[in-house]
């Protein structure tokens, strides 16, 4: 038999949360939650990740849930797949709808989850970078803390970081109503199609009935060790009518306040670039689509 | 030294059981422990799509699955395409029938990914009602999951549209 190349680990896929958190009190800092894989499994391959224990989350059947209720929860364990398709999330959180296209190939997003691609937290992820757009509140559950609610903004904490602890899971993530004559788009430049993206931006713009700005919200990935919004340049935008002035203002303001570094894939400077030609673009649709009525 | 962990799954409709370790991904447990050599290994981290296979009918990467993670769970391998494998030819599925007659193919290694990201595809098109034939965009799109280094995927795309074809000339169904 040919050799394997993931290192040897123990394995347990428990059927309820409940269990789950078990495990993970008992293992936390040796464990790693498996969700769909699509991240872990290649780092575990290449033997970038070696963790001892997996606790295999994809068997737990109340993860898998996508309620709305006003706003939308959505189960950590939701294929990408499933919540591209799933016509609840593109009327409550259009946003959603519009990146997961992007997000490497179907058959990664059949395997993919919502709450693995928020807890990997990679900086060129476009779901973290959605979740700060739609001011998304994840939801943690730990065996001894019960459940926490982290918003977006405090969950992405550094280069693959976030502010889940060890003995934590992921249960849920919430997203606030859909607000009327509100509007959105998300785009991204990639070398090749369904890779990681060199930049992406995400735009929300809701209007007011004198058809000016009411709310604009700007979101990055790729440009940052973790997804960033860009506040001044929002600011610039509410109050004000969504003019191409307007927005040609919001997106100089927007490449003042990035700071992208040089890398093997792109200079800092080229990154700042295209991260205003998306913003441009993004903000642009999202006024068509509020003024139009289609989020 | 972890334990091993018995897995019983569905393979091409049969019942299927073996024994693995828990690292031992989906993709060796098809060619090592039941022989189904079809589906191919090129990069094993997830990015060539030739070891692509349906599990529970969704098109996935089987070097991106732990074999302990299909337990219970169905999965359709290239050997599982045709019609009637004992027929030759005349037996192949009208996606195979695509790529023969499109000739879509050089080496082969990439072959069994094509084939099974393009019965997805082909088989979503088909449960949404399009009865359209696929535009090149929308091949291309539904075949960039998977690298072949041969051919320069023209004749992938023509084998993918005269699957299509083949496909709406039969029964429609796929």
């Amino acid at each position: 038999m040919r050799p394997l190349k993931p290192p040897p680990f123990d394995y347990d896929a428990p059927d309820t949360v409940e269990e789950a958190l078990h495990l993970l009190a008992e293992h936390g800092d040796d464990a790693k939650v498996l969700a769909g894989g699509q991240s872990l499994i290649p780092l575990m391959a290449l033997r970038l990740a070696r963790p001892a224990r997996l606790v295999d989350v994809g068997r737990i059947a109340a993860l898998q849930a996508i309620r709305a209720d006003g706003g939308l929860a959505i189960g950590a364990g939701v294929s990408q797949r499933t919540a591209e398709r799933s016509p609840e999330i593109a009327r409550h959180c259009p946003p959603v709808t519009q990146a997961l296209p992007l997000v490497a190939h179907v058959p990664i997003r059949t395997r993919g989850t919502i709450g693995g691609s928020l807890a990997h937290a990679d900086p060129a992820a476009e779901l973290p970078a959605v979740a700060l757009l739609v001011e998304a509140d994840v939801v943690a559950r730990s065996r001894s803390r019960g459940e926490r609610v982290i918003a977006a903004r405090d969950f992405f904490r550094g280069f693959f970081e976030t502010a889940l602890e060890p003995d934590e899971l992921l249960v849920d993530v919430r997203i606030p109503p859909w607000p009327d004559r509100t509007g959105s788009a998300f785009e991204e430049l990639a070398r090749r199609h369904g890779d990681f993206a060199l930049v992406g931006a995400g735009a929300v713009v809701g209007l007011a009935d004198d058809g000016t700005v009411r709310d604009a919200r700007l979101a990055f990935t790729g440009v940052a060790p973790t997804p960033i919004r860009v506040g001044g340049a929002e600011s610039l935008l509410v109050g004000n009518e969504p003019t191409a002035d307007a927005i040609a203002a919001a997106v100089e303001a927007a490449r003042a306040e990035l700071e992208p570094g040089d890398d093997v894939h792109a200079t800092g400077a080229y990154r700042r670039h295209v991260a205003g030609v998306l913003a441009g673009r993004v903000l642009h649709d999202a006024v068509t689509h509020a003024n139009r009525g289609t989020p | 030294m972890t334990a091993d962990i018995p897995v019983e799954l569905e393979v091409n409709g049969a019942p299927r059981r073996a024994t693995v370790e828990p690292r031992r991904t989906l993709a060796e447990l098809l060619r090592e422990d039941l022989g189904l050599t079809g589906t191919h290994l090129g990069c094993e981290h997830g990015v060539c799509g030739a070891c692509t296979v349906l599990l529970d009918g969704e098109p996935a990467r089987s070097c991106l699955v732990l074999a302990v993670q299909a337990r219970g769970r169905s999965v359709t391998t290239v050997e599982g395409l045709a019609h009637d494998a004992g027929r030759g030819v005349e037996g192949m599925h009208e996606v195979q029938r695509g790529f023969l007659e499109a000739i879509s193919f050089q080496c082969g290694f990439c072959t069994p990914g094509f084939l099974m990201t393009t019965y997805a595809f082909l088989q979503e098109r088909a449960a949404n009602g399009v009865t359209a034939p696929p535009t090149d965009t929308e091949v291309r799109e539904a075949i960039s999951a998977n690298l072949c280094r041969c051919t320069g995927y023209q004749s992938i795309v023509e084998g993918v549209q005269r699957a299509a074809a083949l496909l709406h000339d039969g029964t429609g169904a796929v």
